[in-house]
Protein backbone atom coordinates (compact mmCIF):
# COMPACT_ATOMS: atom_id res chain seq x y z
CA UNK A 1 0.00 0.00 0.00
CA UNK A 2 1.24 3.71 -0.27
CA UNK A 3 2.30 5.15 2.61
CA UNK A 4 2.71 8.44 4.63
CA UNK A 5 5.68 8.91 5.69
CA UNK A 6 5.62 12.71 6.67
CA UNK A 7 4.17 16.51 6.72
CA UNK A 8 5.69 19.65 5.86
CA UNK A 9 3.87 22.71 5.90
CA UNK A 10 5.26 25.97 4.33
CA UNK A 11 3.93 29.66 3.16
CA UNK A 12 4.22 30.26 -0.46
CA UNK A 13 4.58 34.18 -0.49
CA UNK A 14 5.39 34.77 -4.85
CA UNK A 15 7.86 37.17 -3.90
CA UNK A 16 10.01 34.43 -2.50
CA UNK A 17 9.88 32.65 -6.27
CA UNK A 18 10.64 35.70 -7.73
CA UNK A 19 14.03 36.14 -5.26
CA UNK A 20 14.87 32.95 -5.97
CA UNK A 21 14.64 33.18 -9.77
CA UNK A 22 16.64 36.00 -9.64
CA UNK A 23 19.16 34.83 -7.60
CA UNK A 24 18.36 36.92 -4.36
CA UNK A 25 18.81 34.38 -1.85
CA UNK A 26 21.86 35.05 -0.51
CA UNK A 27 21.37 39.02 0.02
CA UNK A 28 20.58 40.42 3.31
CA UNK A 29 16.71 40.60 2.87
CA UNK A 30 15.86 36.89 1.78
CA UNK A 31 19.20 35.07 3.53
CA UNK A 32 16.92 34.65 6.59
CA UNK A 33 14.16 32.65 4.64
CA UNK A 34 16.54 30.27 2.71
CA UNK A 35 18.10 29.70 5.41
CA UNK A 36 15.20 28.33 7.06
CA UNK A 37 15.00 25.70 4.82
CA UNK A 38 18.43 24.19 4.43
CA UNK A 39 17.85 21.39 6.68
CA UNK A 40 14.94 20.86 5.13
CA UNK A 41 16.44 20.77 1.82
CA UNK A 42 18.72 17.76 3.24
CA UNK A 43 16.30 15.95 4.91
CA UNK A 44 14.31 15.62 1.23
CA UNK A 45 16.93 14.84 -0.22
CA UNK A 46 17.50 11.47 1.84
CA UNK A 47 14.03 10.75 2.24
CA UNK A 48 13.08 10.85 -1.41
CA UNK A 49 9.43 10.78 -1.44
CA UNK A 50 7.75 9.40 -4.34
CA UNK A 51 4.73 11.69 -4.42
CA UNK A 52 4.04 15.01 -2.80
CA UNK A 53 -0.15 15.26 -2.41
CA UNK A 54 0.47 19.06 -2.36
CA UNK A 55 -2.16 20.92 -0.77
CA UNK A 56 -2.06 24.55 -1.85
CA UNK A 57 -4.61 27.51 -3.43
CA UNK A 58 -4.90 28.81 -6.74
CA UNK A 59 -4.62 32.61 -6.92
CA UNK A 60 -6.95 33.44 -9.94
CA UNK A 61 -4.60 31.76 -12.54
CA UNK A 62 -6.15 28.18 -13.08
CA UNK A 63 -9.65 29.60 -11.82
CA UNK A 64 -11.63 32.69 -12.18
CA UNK A 65 -14.22 33.66 -11.21
CA UNK A 66 -16.29 31.97 -13.47
CA UNK A 67 -16.28 28.53 -11.38
CA UNK A 68 -15.21 27.85 -8.16
CA UNK A 69 -14.45 24.97 -6.62
CA UNK A 70 -13.92 24.24 -2.96
CA UNK A 71 -11.76 21.32 -3.64
CA UNK A 72 -9.93 20.33 -6.88
CA UNK A 73 -7.78 17.17 -7.38
CA UNK A 74 -4.81 17.58 -10.95
CA UNK A 75 -5.20 14.22 -12.38
CA UNK A 76 -3.36 15.38 -15.09
CA UNK A 77 0.09 14.17 -16.68
CA UNK A 78 1.44 17.65 -16.15
CA UNK A 79 1.09 20.77 -14.88
CA UNK A 80 2.00 23.82 -17.11
CA UNK A 81 3.21 26.60 -15.25
CA UNK A 82 0.94 29.67 -14.94
CA UNK A 83 1.52 33.17 -16.39
CA UNK A 84 0.44 35.55 -13.45
CA UNK A 85 0.97 38.41 -15.00
CA UNK A 86 4.74 38.92 -15.47
CA UNK A 87 5.25 36.05 -17.29
CA UNK A 88 5.94 31.87 -15.63
CA UNK A 89 8.05 31.29 -13.37
CA UNK A 90 11.47 29.81 -14.95
CA UNK A 91 10.74 26.62 -12.80
CA UNK A 92 9.93 22.99 -14.45
CA UNK A 93 6.69 21.80 -15.30
CA UNK A 94 4.98 20.05 -12.65
CA UNK A 95 4.61 16.18 -13.02
CA UNK A 96 1.45 14.57 -12.07
CA UNK A 97 0.93 11.08 -10.96
CA UNK A 98 -2.49 10.78 -12.75
CA UNK A 99 -3.06 6.85 -11.28
CA UNK A 100 -2.86 7.86 -7.84
CA UNK A 101 -4.62 11.17 -8.26
CA UNK A 102 -7.12 9.09 -10.18
CA UNK A 103 -7.76 6.85 -7.23
CA UNK A 104 -7.84 9.49 -4.92
CA UNK A 105 -10.40 11.40 -6.78
CA UNK A 106 -12.93 8.45 -6.65
CA UNK A 107 -12.03 7.79 -2.57
CA UNK A 108 -12.94 10.78 -1.67
CA UNK A 109 -15.91 11.06 -3.12
CA UNK A 110 -17.41 8.38 -2.30
CA UNK A 111 -15.78 9.26 1.48
CA UNK A 112 -18.54 11.77 0.41
CA UNK A 113 -15.92 15.00 -0.53
CA UNK A 114 -17.29 15.76 -3.25
CA UNK A 115 -13.84 16.88 -5.45
CA UNK A 116 -13.51 19.07 -8.62
CA UNK A 117 -11.45 17.00 -11.43
CA UNK A 118 -9.18 18.37 -13.15
CA UNK A 119 -7.42 16.93 -16.17
CA UNK A 120 -6.08 19.90 -17.53
CA UNK A 121 -5.10 22.52 -15.18
CA UNK A 122 -1.91 25.59 -14.72
CA UNK A 123 -0.28 25.93 -11.29
CA UNK A 124 0.54 28.79 -10.29
CA UNK A 125 2.88 30.32 -7.20
CA UNK A 126 0.57 28.40 -5.13
CA UNK A 127 2.18 25.18 -5.77
CA UNK A 128 5.83 26.07 -7.24
CA UNK A 129 6.70 28.20 -4.51
CA UNK A 130 7.11 25.52 -1.79
CA UNK A 131 8.81 23.29 -4.67
CA UNK A 132 11.65 25.35 -5.20
CA UNK A 133 12.02 26.21 -1.16
CA UNK A 134 12.36 22.39 -0.46
CA UNK A 135 14.03 21.27 -3.34
CA UNK A 136 15.94 24.56 -5.05
CA UNK A 137 17.01 25.39 -8.61
CA UNK A 138 16.37 22.11 -10.06
CA UNK A 139 16.27 20.89 -14.16
CA UNK A 140 13.18 18.95 -13.47
CA UNK A 141 11.14 18.40 -10.26
CA UNK A 142 12.64 15.26 -8.27
CA UNK A 143 9.20 14.10 -7.53
CA UNK A 144 5.70 13.66 -8.80
CA UNK A 145 2.80 15.86 -7.65
CA UNK A 146 -0.65 15.77 -7.08
CA UNK A 147 -1.95 19.27 -6.38
CA UNK A 148 -4.82 19.70 -4.47
CA UNK A 149 -6.31 23.15 -4.98
CA UNK A 150 -8.36 24.42 -2.05
CA UNK A 151 -10.80 27.79 -2.43
CA UNK A 152 -9.35 30.73 -0.24
CA UNK A 153 -10.04 33.64 -2.90
CA UNK A 154 -13.97 33.71 -2.68
CA UNK A 155 -15.15 33.86 0.77
CA UNK A 156 -16.05 31.71 2.34
CA UNK A 157 -13.01 28.61 2.39
CA UNK A 158 -13.92 25.52 4.02
CA UNK A 159 -13.99 25.40 7.44
CA UNK A 160 -10.51 24.12 9.28
CA UNK A 161 -12.77 21.00 10.70
CA UNK A 162 -13.95 20.46 6.90
CA UNK A 163 -10.24 21.37 6.26
CA UNK A 164 -8.92 18.51 8.89
CA UNK A 165 -11.68 16.01 8.05
CA UNK A 166 -10.67 16.10 4.11
CA UNK A 167 -7.32 15.41 5.36
CA UNK A 168 -8.57 12.33 7.48
CA UNK A 169 -10.44 10.55 4.26
CA UNK A 170 -7.41 11.71 2.41
CA UNK A 171 -5.40 9.31 4.70
CA UNK A 172 -7.68 6.67 3.59
CA UNK A 173 -7.49 7.44 0.22
CA UNK A 174 -3.57 7.30 0.15
CA UNK A 175 -3.70 3.69 2.45
CA UNK A 176 -5.99 2.02 -0.07
CA UNK A 177 -4.08 2.94 -2.99
CA UNK A 178 -1.91 -0.59 -3.99
CA UNK A 179 1.03 0.35 -5.00
CA UNK A 180 3.89 1.12 -2.37
CA UNK A 181 4.75 4.76 -2.39
CA UNK A 182 6.23 7.02 -0.09
CA UNK A 183 3.79 9.71 0.09
CA UNK A 184 4.14 12.98 1.53
CA UNK A 185 1.46 15.61 2.42
CA UNK A 186 2.15 19.17 1.69
CA UNK A 187 -0.42 22.15 3.44
CA UNK A 188 0.75 25.49 1.98
CA UNK A 189 -0.34 29.02 2.77
CA UNK A 190 -0.15 31.28 5.62
CA UNK A 191 0.88 32.18 7.84
CA UNK A 192 -0.47 35.64 8.86
CA UNK A 193 -0.85 38.20 6.69
CA UNK A 194 -3.34 41.15 5.04
CA UNK A 195 -2.45 41.87 1.67
CA UNK A 196 -5.71 44.46 1.23
CA UNK A 197 -7.37 47.58 2.26
CA UNK A 198 -5.98 50.11 4.55
CA UNK A 199 -5.42 46.72 7.38
CA UNK A 200 -2.27 45.38 5.28
CA UNK A 201 1.05 44.40 6.47
CA UNK A 202 -1.01 42.58 9.48
CA UNK A 203 1.55 40.14 11.60
CA UNK A 204 0.38 38.68 14.65
CA UNK A 205 3.57 36.40 15.78
CA UNK A 206 1.75 35.32 19.29
CA UNK A 207 -0.91 33.71 16.90
CA UNK A 208 1.39 32.54 14.39
CA UNK A 209 3.43 30.85 17.09
CA UNK A 210 0.69 28.70 19.04
CA UNK A 211 -0.48 27.70 15.68
CA UNK A 212 2.79 25.94 14.85
CA UNK A 213 3.14 24.73 18.70
CA UNK A 214 -0.50 23.26 18.26
CA UNK A 215 -0.44 21.99 15.13
CA UNK A 216 1.94 18.72 16.47
CA UNK A 217 1.03 19.43 20.53
CA UNK A 218 -2.91 20.10 20.01
CA UNK A 219 -4.89 20.05 16.72
CA UNK A 220 -8.19 19.39 17.79
CA UNK A 221 -7.69 23.31 19.16
CA UNK A 222 -6.61 24.42 15.71
CA UNK A 223 -9.61 22.33 14.08
CA UNK A 224 -12.26 24.96 15.59
CA UNK A 225 -10.80 28.17 14.84
CA UNK A 226 -14.01 30.01 13.47
CA UNK A 227 -13.03 32.10 9.58
CA UNK A 228 -14.08 34.77 11.45
CA UNK A 229 -11.09 34.28 14.25
CA UNK A 230 -8.59 34.10 11.61
CA UNK A 231 -9.74 37.07 9.88
CA UNK A 232 -9.61 39.29 12.73
CA UNK A 233 -6.32 37.69 14.53
CA UNK A 234 -4.27 36.50 11.49
CA UNK A 235 -5.36 38.91 8.79
CA UNK A 236 -7.55 38.51 5.33
CA UNK A 237 -4.92 36.33 3.37
CA UNK A 238 -4.62 34.38 6.96
CA UNK A 239 -7.08 32.42 6.63
CA UNK A 240 -5.46 29.87 4.07
CA UNK A 241 -3.89 28.42 7.51
CA UNK A 242 -6.86 26.21 6.94
CA UNK A 243 -4.88 24.73 4.27
CA UNK A 244 -2.12 23.25 7.17
CA UNK A 245 -4.84 21.11 8.55
CA UNK A 246 -5.51 18.87 5.52
CA UNK A 247 -2.21 18.29 5.71
CA UNK A 248 -2.49 17.77 9.94
CA UNK A 249 -5.59 15.69 9.17
CA UNK A 250 -3.74 13.07 6.79
CA UNK A 251 -1.14 12.02 9.57
CA UNK A 252 -0.69 9.66 12.08
CA UNK A 253 -2.30 11.55 15.55
CA UNK A 254 1.15 11.51 16.83
CA UNK A 255 3.92 12.70 14.76
CA UNK A 256 7.47 13.52 15.30
CA UNK A 257 8.47 17.38 14.75
CA UNK A 258 11.61 17.36 12.73
CA UNK A 259 11.79 20.86 11.94
CA UNK A 260 10.43 24.54 12.66
CA UNK A 261 11.13 27.92 11.15
CA UNK A 262 9.49 31.32 11.52
CA UNK A 263 10.40 34.67 10.20
CA UNK A 264 9.15 38.32 9.94
CA UNK A 265 8.70 39.25 7.19
CA UNK A 266 8.95 38.14 3.51
CA UNK A 267 7.26 41.05 1.76
CA UNK A 268 4.12 41.31 3.62
CA UNK A 269 4.07 37.71 5.27
CA UNK A 270 4.42 35.79 8.06
CA UNK A 271 6.77 32.80 6.94
CA UNK A 272 5.74 29.14 8.47
CA UNK A 273 7.58 25.86 8.03
CA UNK A 274 7.49 22.48 10.14
CA UNK A 275 8.02 19.20 9.31
CA UNK A 276 6.35 16.56 10.86
CA UNK A 277 7.48 12.82 10.70
CA UNK A 278 3.94 10.73 10.76
CA UNK A 279 5.16 7.53 11.73
CA UNK A 280 3.71 4.30 11.74
CA UNK A 281 2.96 3.68 8.24
CA UNK A 282 5.52 0.53 8.03
CA UNK A 283 8.98 -0.12 6.20
CA UNK A 284 8.94 0.09 2.53
CA UNK A 285 7.33 -3.50 1.22
CA UNK B 1 -24.26 40.46 14.89
CA UNK B 2 -25.33 38.75 11.75
CA UNK B 3 -22.44 37.37 9.80
CA UNK B 4 -21.60 39.83 7.55
CA UNK B 5 -22.19 42.54 10.15
CA UNK B 6 -19.10 40.46 11.61
CA UNK B 7 -17.43 40.35 8.50
CA UNK B 8 -17.73 44.29 7.98
CA UNK B 9 -16.95 45.55 11.72
CA UNK B 10 -13.10 44.27 10.84
CA UNK B 11 -11.43 47.33 10.05
CA UNK B 12 -9.65 48.24 6.92
CA UNK B 13 -10.82 45.06 5.63
CA UNK B 14 -13.54 43.83 2.49
CA UNK B 15 -14.41 40.26 2.97
CA UNK B 16 -14.97 38.95 -0.83
CA UNK B 17 -17.98 38.01 -0.49
CA UNK B 18 -20.12 35.71 -3.00
CA UNK B 19 -22.37 39.23 -3.56
CA UNK B 20 -18.86 41.44 -4.01
CA UNK B 21 -18.15 38.60 -6.66
CA UNK B 22 -21.39 38.75 -8.16
CA UNK B 23 -20.91 43.18 -8.38
CA UNK B 24 -17.11 42.83 -9.25
CA UNK B 25 -17.05 39.68 -11.72
CA UNK B 26 -16.47 42.06 -14.97
CA UNK B 27 -14.05 43.80 -12.97
CA UNK B 28 -12.19 40.82 -12.04
CA UNK B 29 -12.33 39.14 -15.40
CA UNK B 30 -10.93 42.00 -17.11
CA UNK B 31 -7.95 41.52 -14.44
CA UNK B 32 -7.53 37.73 -15.29
CA UNK B 33 -7.12 38.67 -19.15
CA UNK B 34 -4.12 40.05 -18.41
CA UNK B 35 -2.72 36.57 -17.63
CA UNK B 36 -2.29 37.07 -21.21
CA UNK B 37 1.00 39.03 -22.54
CA UNK B 38 -0.70 40.16 -25.85
CA UNK B 39 -3.62 41.31 -23.84
CA UNK B 40 -0.94 43.43 -21.71
CA UNK B 41 0.02 44.42 -24.64
CA UNK B 42 -3.00 45.71 -25.53
CA UNK B 43 -4.21 47.42 -22.43
CA UNK B 44 -0.65 49.25 -22.02
CA UNK B 45 -1.22 50.82 -25.20
CA UNK B 46 -4.56 52.10 -24.35
CA UNK B 47 -6.09 51.24 -21.64
CA UNK B 48 -9.09 53.12 -22.01
CA UNK B 49 -9.74 51.38 -25.87
CA UNK B 50 -9.30 48.09 -23.48
CA UNK B 51 -11.20 48.69 -20.59
CA UNK B 52 -14.07 49.72 -23.20
CA UNK B 53 -14.36 45.92 -24.17
CA UNK B 54 -15.64 44.86 -20.77
CA UNK B 55 -18.72 45.22 -19.60
CA UNK B 56 -17.55 47.01 -16.42
CA UNK B 57 -19.05 50.11 -14.94
CA UNK B 58 -18.19 53.39 -15.44
CA UNK B 59 -16.18 53.60 -11.82
CA UNK B 60 -14.48 50.53 -11.80
CA UNK B 61 -13.14 51.51 -15.41
CA UNK B 62 -11.95 54.92 -13.59
CA UNK B 63 -10.19 53.18 -10.31
CA UNK B 64 -8.49 50.93 -12.98
CA UNK B 65 -7.23 54.10 -14.57
CA UNK B 66 -6.44 55.80 -11.30
CA UNK B 67 -4.40 52.74 -9.89
CA UNK B 68 -7.25 53.06 -7.11
CA UNK B 69 -6.71 49.74 -5.22
CA UNK B 70 -9.03 50.33 -2.47
CA UNK B 71 -11.83 51.59 -4.63
CA UNK B 72 -11.41 48.83 -6.35
CA UNK B 73 -12.18 46.50 -3.46
CA UNK B 74 -14.77 48.44 -2.77
CA UNK B 75 -16.35 47.84 -6.09
CA UNK B 76 -16.09 44.28 -6.07
CA UNK B 77 -12.29 43.88 -7.13
CA UNK B 78 -10.40 41.14 -5.97
CA UNK B 79 -6.91 41.46 -4.34
CA UNK B 80 -5.52 38.49 -6.85
CA UNK B 81 -7.61 39.37 -9.53
CA UNK B 82 -5.95 43.08 -8.69
CA UNK B 83 -3.03 41.80 -8.69
CA UNK B 84 -2.61 41.19 -12.47
CA UNK B 85 -3.19 45.02 -13.08
CA UNK B 86 -0.27 45.83 -10.58
CA UNK B 87 1.71 43.21 -11.82
CA UNK B 88 1.25 44.19 -15.78
CA UNK B 89 2.55 47.61 -14.43
CA UNK B 90 5.63 45.74 -12.93
CA UNK B 91 5.09 46.48 -9.22
CA UNK B 92 5.21 44.48 -6.43
CA UNK B 93 2.94 43.52 -4.26
CA UNK B 94 4.80 44.86 -1.21
CA UNK B 95 4.35 48.43 -3.53
CA UNK B 96 0.66 48.19 -3.78
CA UNK B 97 0.15 47.04 -0.46
CA UNK B 98 1.87 50.07 1.10
CA UNK B 99 -0.39 52.48 -1.55
CA UNK B 100 -3.53 50.83 0.30
CA UNK B 101 -2.28 51.61 3.19
CA UNK B 102 -1.73 55.25 2.89
CA UNK B 103 2.01 54.98 4.02
CA UNK B 104 4.93 55.38 1.51
CA UNK B 105 6.64 52.52 -0.06
CA UNK B 106 9.62 53.03 2.78
CA UNK B 107 7.97 53.40 5.44
CA UNK B 108 5.62 50.68 4.76
CA UNK B 109 8.54 48.15 4.26
CA UNK B 110 10.08 49.52 7.63
CA UNK B 111 7.04 48.77 9.15
CA UNK B 112 6.98 45.20 8.08
CA UNK B 113 11.02 44.55 9.03
CA UNK B 114 9.94 45.39 12.49
CA UNK B 115 7.31 42.52 12.63
CA UNK B 116 4.60 44.24 10.82
CA UNK B 117 1.38 45.79 11.90
CA UNK B 118 -0.10 44.55 14.93
CA UNK B 119 -3.71 43.38 15.54
CA UNK B 120 -4.18 45.83 18.35
CA UNK B 121 -6.85 47.66 18.04
CA UNK B 122 -7.77 46.36 14.79
CA UNK B 123 -9.96 43.88 15.40
CA UNK B 124 -13.22 44.85 15.58
CA UNK B 125 -14.70 48.70 14.79
CA UNK B 126 -17.11 48.33 17.44
CA UNK B 127 -14.96 46.86 20.70
CA UNK B 128 -12.31 48.90 19.31
CA UNK B 129 -10.18 45.60 20.11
Amino acid sequence: MARITAGVTTSHVPAIGAALDRGEEKSDYWSPVFEGYEWSKKWIAEEQPDVVVLIYNDHASAFSLEMIPTFAIGCADEFAIADEGFGPRPVPKVIGHPELACHLAQSLILDEFDMTIMNQMEVDHGLTVPLSLMFGRVEAWPVRVVPLAVNVVQYPPPTGERCFKLGQALRRAIHSFDEDLNVQVWGTGGMSHQLQGPRAGLINQPFDHAFLENMNGDPDALRSITHLEYLREAGSEGIELVMWLVMRGALNPRCIELHRFYHVPASNTAVGHLILESPGDGERQ
Amino acid sequence: MSENEELDDIPGTTVFTAQRSHEGFALNQFCMSLKSAPNRERFKRDERAYLEEWPMSEAQKQAVLDRDYNRMITLGGNIYFIAKIFATDGQSFQTAAAAMTGMSVEDYAAMMLHGGRSPKGLRSKKSGD
